[in-house]
């Protein structure tokens, strides 16, 4: 009994109580980052925004969530009701199970494994999927074409990011993302590969389908797209994947460029600090995520698809060869084998 | 091995508390609101018209394409990982003969475009 204890309940549940303070503020912001939108945007386009639940609606949020729950939950008749149901579901859960890597602070990660990034890669990866199910199980015209159009979106911009992603991997000589942070004690991996930092952030804003590529959304043409059919907590969970996603990609570039936990000063700061600057960083890349929504008027699918093959998939290519290159000829490289 | 495996085992954890969520999130709605369905209200929504097929159709080749080209793009990525890593290691010899790699991908690129495979008008 005292083996079974030590061995495994309480180690086991340490781990669980890791993961619940990751998940509860997570949700949390998830759920404020839709007040934090809707207010931003009431500000540019000189609006108030909700401000009557609640002080200033702050709990617009919460009204919002019980709403969604008490709605009915409308299964089309011609759906594939599991595969309809699940899509949902596996949206949301990647866009969850993807944060267990990302180290919020020094030390702070639920799994630090060796091979971070090709989880981060890996899970993000997945999120075709869940678009894909839900287009295809709704049996209905708008969803079915949505689902084509963010399937080969998310795809076509995965390919640069994937080189970028690569280009990091050089300066640092490892896949473990604490790592990556730490490498950037010197210098932000943001200022030297500069153009890489700002692709990447583009090619994110295309894998959440925002603004200016949310084309698989595209209300004007497409009603909602993918979620045309979806009603109640399954469309509910869509939104929540969603936002987790955006949150998530931010997360992504801020440990890949932002320099993760550390401060933007060279001193040494406490333990505590790192998840303070890390939120700060992710919340500057969230306030321009709707800022560019704010600001931007729709890409053509054309146009779309020639920025990510022909723009950003040869120059990220191609600087990722002089990145090795000016490695290798310069000695620069990471000697470190993991 | 044990180890190694450890460190997976948070992943997993949190695996299972994501599903039960998402699952829970899901049942509560189900059971909390008054579920009445309706032949209309179940029908696929299509701007006021009926419905008179089945939507799943013949859909542009191009996106097959798109996704092949993918299929090649994200190998090569997959190729490059284990090679960033050990660059250090590696030196001279291992960028020249990635770069080799790279040139015949390149070629292939080149080839494609020229072909018009990356264009949608």
């Amino acid at each position: 009994m005292d083996e079974l204890w030590s061995g495994y309940l309480l180690p086991g549940g340490i781990i669980v109580a890791q993961i619940l303070a990751l998940l509860v503020p997570l949700l949390v912001i998830v759920a404020f980052l839709t007040l934090f939108e809707r207010k931003v945007m009431a500000a540019m386009q000189l609006r108030l925004g909700p401000n009557v639940v609640g002080p200033f609606g702050i709990l617009q949020p919460f009204a919002d969530a019980l709403k969604m729950i008490f709605k009915e939950t409308i299964i089309p008749t011609g759906a594939n009701k599991v595969i309809f149901l699940a899509a949902p579901m596996l949206t949301f859960i990647l866009a969850m199970i993807a944060w267990a890597v990302i180290p919020v602070g020094a030390g702070l990660v639920i799994a630090n494994i060796n091979v971070g990034v090709l989880y981060l890669f890996a899970i993000s990866s997945l999120g075709v999927y869940g678009i894909v199910m839900a287009g295809w199980s709704s049996n209905s015209r708008y969803p079915f074409l949505a689902a084509l159009r963010s399937a080969s979106q998310m795809v076509s911009y995965e390919v640069s990011m994937g080189f970028i992603i690569i280009s990091v991997l050089l300066c640092v000589g490892s896949l473990n993302l604490s790592k990556i942070v730490e490498a950037q004690r010197t210098v932000w991996f943001a200022l030297p590969l500069f153009p890489m930092f700002i692709i990447f952030f583009i090619s994110t804003l295309a894998e959440t389908n925002r603004h200016p590529f949310d084309l698989p959304e595209a209300e004007s043409e497409l009603v909602a797209g993918y979620q045309v059919e979806y009603s109640s907590m399954s469309f509910g969970l869509f939104m929540l994947g969603e936002y987790a996603n955006m949150i998530l990609m931010c997360g992504m570039t801020t440990v890949l460029f932002l320099g993760g936990w550390l401060a933007p000063y060279p001193l040494p700061t406490p333990v505590w600090m790192g998840p303070f600057w890390f939120a700060l960083k992710v919340t500057l890349l969230l306030f321009v995520f709707i800022w560019v929504r704010a600001t931007l008027p729709r890409y053509r699918y054309d146009q779309l698809m020639r920025l990510g093959w022909k723009v950003f998939l040869p120059f990220s290519l191609a600087w990722l060869v002089l990145t090795a290159a000016v490695l290798v000829y310069f000695d620069l490289a990471p000697k470190t084998v993991m | 091995m044990q180890a190694l495996l450890a460190e997976y085992l948070p992943i997993l954890l949190f695996l299972g508390i994501a599903v039960g969520l998402a699952l829970v999130m899901i049942l509560v709605s189900i059971i909390a609101a008054k579920q009445r369905p309706e032949a209309e209200k179940l029908s696929p929504y299509e701007c006021g018209f009926e419905p008179f097929d089945d939507s799943r159709k013949q859909f542009d080749v191009r996106f097959y394409l798109v996704a092949i080209l993918f299929i090649i793009f994200d190998l090569e990525v997959a190729f490059l990982f284990p090679w960033a890593v050990t660059l250090g290691e590696i030196g001279v010899v291992g960028f020249w003969s990635m770069m080799v790699f790279l040139g015949v991908l390149t070629v292939g690129f080149i080839y494609e475009w020229k072909k018009g495979a990356l264009e949608w008008e």
